[in-house]
């Protein structure tokens, strides 16, 4: 497939971040065609569309707005109905391997903007959050700015464009949590507490901000919004497979020669996107992936012609996540990448759920000692066990997540683990691989 | 190599760090006082949420960015204007790592040192600056010039190996450059950072995440965020697909002028039918409550809408553009692997 820009397509435009340029290039012209919209119109649109959420779960952005419930004409509401209406944004990007949403706010962050009136007033919320991480600075910078131009234009504030809707916008910096990147947890740090996840049901869409209704969205998946409203769903539909179409920021980085940013339809495989980033470095062959950042399971070479879209990666037996795809060659050792990770989750790991909180530390241990030449032959099912017993067990995805890499990674290169063994626990497992060096810290 | 980069063998550390908030008297004599501005400040933060709790968390970068740190007042500060308990805010500041325990150096230096950062140079970046500064993760130097870290990913994959100084970016960094922009650093310079606007300081860019400008004036605060960065690899496919001339498929019409008001439905409206009724509503209410998000999601894929006609011609059947047509195997048979739904 060829690259599409869409939501990059003003990205090399000279000073893209501002208004003016932003409105040159087509901007909140979607938001005036939405503001004559009635907000159903506009969530059946997006449902039509089949836009699947970009922060990793997939899950139908028309239908999670759809799920928030509103007054029914001619009745006194009650109960949720009745409360106020938050629509939260979540660019507290940090996902390892995942660098979408910073190159999309610093350069294009007007499109995020009109992405979030217009969901706002789909939803009839008339305040709205964009919680982004605090270490992003620079992204945190140009938001704010944008946002203060989109005031002073009219496009935020009282009488929306004269058009009686009134929306309030803040830009709130998170403090380094990944947790907060899980939507519950995200709720619960704006609200002022430690940012742990929530037990579900009840869903945000029902009990979220103070809790009220509330649609939690990604930053990508908002920015996709103004363009779906001027083309229309047929027109998202025409990039890539039918289930989950439209086109995607696909993040490129590691042992490639461009590392970058390249968007394509969704659907795009990684042969064609290794292509498009000038291949591995020369001189070397692929060893290992990821589709979608950390907590997705690894692919190998097998995989390159898997098409990128959240239902054929299922299939393959990964995730989509965040199509960032970090890429490793056969100098990376696989035991000591997926060491790395796992120290992050048990870094990160919120400490509310024990399975979460205790494994993680515990696999950091198993692994470390593997990496370092003092594993058992019991090790490599002690880990297996361990992820078994973390994989479902905890209130969010952060423990799943932590199973990905070393699942994955046990499933396509178990003999990189034995090799690390020493002679006489190979021996117990009948094998004797020699022990290649090779590490991440090298 | 130790569980992580500082600590001991065997000494894994989790996100539960229990070093103590400094509240040593030669520190706090030494502070900076809150002051009735930071209050006022404090007040102004809370007035952006429709719940005053809300505001803590800015308002702990804003306490920070007059002390350096979460100190004891800071947060005595913050349960006050809050109505909360010392204890209660005590808990969420130990919570996130950028809230400081002890008095931050005149620069932070984050070096990323998880996995795709660490292969490509990220780990020989933090050990020599770790040698040469003589600290590990979370000190400082005896000069109050560098606060050192390991940071987790810093988003900026594309630009690995990265080092950020109070936050701020040095992309594509490796040992050499990462040392001469330390000891300029130690030298009282401020190099300029990669992605565009001037480095300031830890306390400054507090203050910028607390919601004000830490600039003097308005053409300064202009001009941080008009700084071009240096933006090769995020341009990098928008470029190659000039460079191939690929496009994204045409959107179909013309533009509806935002002059000619009157016919919104032309471009947006479904033709009728694709509405949905207040009984798939309630359908889709039950839905929500599914007990796991894989229900949903198989529930999504059969669910009975259909595709809408939009008042904008369809592309005729058949007609084909180059190169973009659906690949035949887009489409599995289940898509409903219950691993697919994670939020985090």
């Amino acid at each position: 497939m060829p690259l599409t820009p869409v939501l990059t397509s003003r990205w090399g435009a000279e000073q893209s971040w501002r208004l003016a340029t932003y409105e040159r290039l087509d901007g909140y012209s979607a938001l005036r065609t939405a503001l004559r919209t009635d907000p159903d119109e506009l969530v059946a649109l997006v449902k039509d569309s089949g836009l699947r959420g970009r922060g990793g779960a997939g899950f139908p952005t028309g239908m999670k707005w759809s799920f928030i419930p509103q007054p029914k004409p001619g009745e006194t509401p009650t109960g949720p109905a009745a409360m106020p209406k938050y629509l939260v944004v979540n660019a507290d990007e940090g996902e390892p391997g995942t660098c979408k949403d910073l190159p999309l706010m610093m350069t294009d962050p007007h499109s995020l903007v009109e992405g979030v009136i217009i969901s706002a007033y789909a939803i009839r919320s008339r305040f709205a959050v964009i919680y982004v991480r605090g270490e992003a600075v620079h992204a945190h910078r140009r938001l704010v700015s944008a946002v203060e131009e989109a005031y002073a234009a009219g496009y935020l504030g009282t009488d929306i464009l004269g058009s009686g809707y009134d929306l309030e916008l803040v830009v709130h910096a998170g403090a380094g949590a990944y947790i907060c990147g899980e939507e519950t947890a995200l709720l619960d740090s704006l609200e002022g507490y430690r940012g742990q996840p929530r037990l579900k049901p009840p869903f945000p869409a029902v009990a979220g901000l103070y809790g009220a209704p509330t649609v939690i969205n990604n930053v990508e998946t908002l920015a996709s919004v103004p363009f779906v409203v001027r083309g229309g769903a047929d027109w998202f539909k025409e990039f890539g497979p039918e289930k989950s179409p439209g086109p995607k920021i696909y993040s490129i980085s590691g042992r490639v020669v461009r590392p970058g940013q390249y968007e394509a339809p969704m659907g795009t495989t990684m042969r064609e996107l290794l292509e498009m980033a000038g291949g591995i470095r020369p001189g070397h062959q692929l060893k290992f992936w990821t589709p979608g950042g950390s907590s997705t399971p690894y692919f190998t070479a097998e995989h390159l012609d898997v098409p990128l879209d959240f239902d054929s990666v299922a299939a393959a037996g990964s995730m989509l996540g965040t199509t960032a795809l970090m890429v490793f060659d056969e100098t990376d050792s696989i035991v000591e990448a997926t060491l790395r990770f796992t120290e992050f989750y048990a870094h990160e790991s919120c400490g509310k759920c024990t399975p979460c909180r205790e494994g993680t530390y515990w696999l950091v241990q198993v692994l470390e000692r593997i990496a370092h030449g003092r594993g058992t032959a019991a090790d490599l099912d002690v880990l297996t066990d361990t992820c078994d017993n973390i994989l479902g067990r905890s209130f969010c995805a952060l423990g799943d997540g932590a199973t990905s890499c070393i699942t994955s990674s046990l499933a396509y290169f178990r003999d990189d683990y034995v090799a690390l063994l020493p002679p006489e626990e190979q021996a117990r497992l009948g094998r004797s691989l020699r022990l290649e060096p090779a590490g991440v810290a090298s | 190599m130790s569980a992580l980069p500082g600590s001991g063998p065997g000494a894994a550390v989790t996100g539960l760090d229990a070093s103590p908030v400094d509240s040593s008297p030669e520190t706090l004599a030494e502070l900076p006082p809150l002051t009735e501005q930071t209050r006022r400040e404090a007040r102004e933060i809370i007035a952006r949420y429709p719940q005053p709790r809300s505001a803590l968390l800015p308002m702990l970068h804003l306490v920070q960015s007059y002390q350096g740190y979460v100190s004891p007042e800071g947060v005595a500060l913050c349960a006050d204007e809050l109505g909360l308990t010392k204890a209660e805010v005590g808990a969420v500041a130990t919570f996130y790592t950028m809230y400081k325990r002890r008095p931050a150096g005149r620069h932070l230096v984050s070096v990323c040192t998880n996995t795709l950062c660490a292969v490509l140079g990220g780990q020989r970046i933090y050990d020599a600056l770790s040698a040469d500064l003589g600290i590990h993760h979370d000190e400082t130097t005896a000069d109050g010039s560098i606060t050192l870290e390991h940071a987790e990913c810093l988003a900026a994959c594309d630009y690995a190996p990265v080092v950020t100084v109070d936050y701020e970016f040095y992309d594509q960094q490796d040992v050499e450059s990462a040392r001469s922009l330390v000891a300029a650093l130690r030298r009282g310079e401020k190099p300029h950072p990669t992605r565009g606007a001037p480095l300031t300081d830890f306390r400054g860019v507090s203050r910028q995440l607390a919601g004000f400008s830490q600039h003097a004036d308005e053409a300064a605060a202009r001009a941080a965020v008009d700084a071009p960065m240096q933006d090769e690899p995020t341009l990098r496919g928008v470029r190659l697909a000039a460079e191939r001339g690929e496009t994204a498929p045409p959107m179909p019409g013309p533009e509806p002028e935002p002059a000619d008001a009157g016919e919104p439905a032309e471009t947006v409206a479904p033709s009728g039918g694709t509405g949905e009724t207040p009984e798939e509503e309630a359908a889709d209410a039950r839905v929500a409550a599914a007990d796991t998000p894989a229900e949903r999601a198989g529930a999504a894929q059969t669910h009975p809408d259909t595709g809408a006609e939009y008042g904008r011609p369809r592309p005729p059947a058949g007609r084909q553009r180059e190169g973009t047509d659906t690949p035949p195997a887009a489409e599995p048979a289940t898509g409903t692997d219950p691993t697919q739904s994670k939020e985090a």
